[in-house]
């Protein structure tokens, strides 16, 4: 394997006596696609700043393209490309104005920031906006004029957090296809999320972190072998009668989960076991099988419970 | 693409050599979006000038400097030329440094690029100055047309105003910085209109006995308006030079701190 671009060695960050991330270690290879995943607080975003050089660790080391951001921020910054959880675009200017401006951040010239400023509007499909104010763009439009500001200084990684966040699903779908794009072409994206349909369509391999924590780390695919079964048979009693039936067909599967709504038999074969099911006389209203997603193995490692 | 080069490890990561681009990003600003704003705070010193100048002056005639009678729209104009330079300096340093650190997210902005805290800084001060530079100009014709200038070393008034913007504009960006409600923002006014009515602006310092004046010779305002008198009356001593560096001093403190300030709130 290549160098990796980043390189984590036990950081930690803490604020006061709030420990935002706990020690956390990971390497990411060039090109390949890396996500954070985890509930609210989970120490996500703070780990993005500090690999984005506009945070300083604690301790542990943070390597970023050969550089500690510590001591070389403004070179780590010139080659890595941000796109924050709010769109923070310059209102006071007007579309392609916001690519020319921060362009010249990175002290490109007035000609390659041009140059480089009409190449994205058409990537980021907002050629036809380019004299627009920014204020009254759609939220997909402003997220996808953010990523074309985030890419101007032809960054080698990527960091986005959570870039879906808030966007309907056309205006996700279309941003999808725009990151795949960039990961066709050899860009390093660090992203994180806490939707697991958008990790299993972007990441390669990814950390799942909980209170600042690593709690499990892989492919979508190997996360999902090692912390939950192939498929999940999801079956509904009415709320009074679920927790009543659920110790009788628990035997039927690897593990249970009882939710006031349903119940969750986690098995390698959902339609043989909801066959059992039924030939046990333990009819549910409603019944589901369906594969086994990121979200099961999300919430296994961090929990049902809401954190606000 | 040519590659992005940017100098490494130069004072921390504090400074990246590129004030222009932060420049650059408020004039097109001020283009795009607030040309207006930008061109009406020309006429209030205007005003004030024909307000009282005029119209006040006439009841008054003349005020005596150092010995010196001058009339009373000579002697407020150059007062009125520097309360312009602070009042334009604070108001970019201050309202807008404000919004933009509270609510624009300007400077988290250009912050996340290989920009450090101290071009921003300077950047956004620089701003301020260009735009005291500009009043101070057009306040200087209009002083001109109305018989003011009486000395051909007001032409120095214009990097006076400058020196004294940058006073006023990093110290101002210093304290915004640690402002986080609109209400803490009302300080500043609170501070600001009593300097003006009292710095020896409409009148002579003399007015006032011995220990008042001491608090008002310590004030920036005070040093701002002799400094700026004296080059429009031509009536000055070596004193002046005590005036300039109370506004390099000034100037020094403010963007020290407000480097700080900035590194401390965006790359912590």
């Amino acid at each position: 394997m290549s160098t990796p671009v980043i390189v984590a060695n036990n950081v930690r960050k803490v604020f006061g006596d709030f420990v935002a991330v706990d020690d956390i270690s990971f390497e990411v290879a060039p090109g390949e696609s890396f996500g954070l995943l985890g509930p609210n607080g989970a120490g996500k975003s703070t780990t993005m700043k500090m690999v984005g050089a506009v945070s300083t660790r604690t301790s542990g080391e943070l390597n970023i393209l050969g550089l500690d951001p510590n001591t070389d921020g403004p070179a780590i910054r010139s080659r890595l490309g941000v796109v924050p959880q709010d769109d923070n675009l310059d209102n006071e200017l007007r579309v392609r104005e916001n690519l020319l401006a921060y362009g010249r951040f990175f002290g490109m010239s007035h000609k390659e920031v041009a140059t480089r400023a009409d190449e994205l509007l058409e990537f980021a499909q907002l050629a036809d906006r380019h004299d627009a104010r920014v204020e009254p763009l759609s939220g997909g439009m402003k997220r996808r004029l953010t990523i074309a500001r985030a890419l101007m200084n032809n960054p080698k990684i990527l960091l986005l957090d959570e870039p879906t966040t808030g966007l309907d699903p056309q205006a996700r779908h279309i941003l999808w296809d725009r990151l795949f794009r960039l990961k066709e072409q050899g860009t390093t994206l660090l992203l994180t999320t806490h939707y697991m349909d958008e990790a299993e369509q972007l990441c390669d391999r990814l950390i799942v972190v909980d209170k600042g924590r690593i709690m499990a780390e892989g492919s979508p695919a190997d996360l999902i072998r090692t912390y939950s079964t192939r498929e999940v048979v999801e079956v509904r009693y009415g709320s009074d009668k679920n927790a009543e039936v659920a110790p009788l067909i628990s035997h039927l599967a690897d593990r249970t989960e009882v939710l006031p709504d349903r119940i969750l038999l986690y098995t390698d074969a959902g339609e043989a076991t909801l066959a059992r099911i039924s030939e046990l006389g333990h009819h549910p209203v409603t019944s589901l099988v369906r594969r086994s997603s990121l979200e099961d193995v999300f919430l296994r490692l961090t929990g049902r419970s809401l954190v606000e | 693409m040519s590659p992005i080069v940017v100098p490494r490890r130069r004072f921390g990561g504090l400074y990246a050599g590129n004030v222009r681009a932060v420049i650059e990003r408020g004039l097109r600003a001020t283009k795009s979006s607030n040309k207006w704003v930008v061109l009406s705070g020309f006429f209030e010193p205007v005003f004030y000038l024909l307000s009282l100048g005029i119209g006040l002056g006439s009841i008054i005639g003349s005020v005596q400097i150092n010995g010196v009678d001058v009339s009373y729209g000579a002697y407020i104009a150059p007062a009125l030329l520097a309360v312009s330079a602070m009042n334009g300096a604070i108001y970019d340093s201050t309202w807008n440094v404000f919004f933009k650190l509270n609510y624009g997210k300007i400077y988290q902005t250009m912050l996340t690029t290989s920009l450090g805290p101290v071009d921003v800084a300077l950047g956004e001060i620089s701003l301020a100055l260009l735009r005291g530079a500009v009043y101070a100009m057009g306040f200087l014709v209009v002083m001109q047309v109305m018989g003011l200038v009486l000395s051909p070393l007001a032409i120095l008034a214009i990097p006076a105003v400058i020196l004294i913007a940058a006073g006023f504009a990093s110290i101002g960006m210093a304290i915004t910085s640690f402002m986080k409600t609109f209400q803490q923002m009302d300080w500043i006014n609170l501070f600001l209109l009593p300097m003006f009515l009292f710095s020896a602006t409409f009148y002579p310092i003399t007015v006032y006995a011995a220990p008042i004046q001491g608090i008002v010779q310590a004030l920036p305002l005070w040093h701002a308006v002799e400094l700026i008198r004296g080059l429009t009356t031509g009536v000055f001593g070596w004193e002046i030079l005590g005036h300039i560096a109370y506004f390099v001093v000034m100037f020094a403190i403010g963007i020290v701190f407000t480097s700080r300030r900035l590194r401390a709130l965006f790359l912590g």
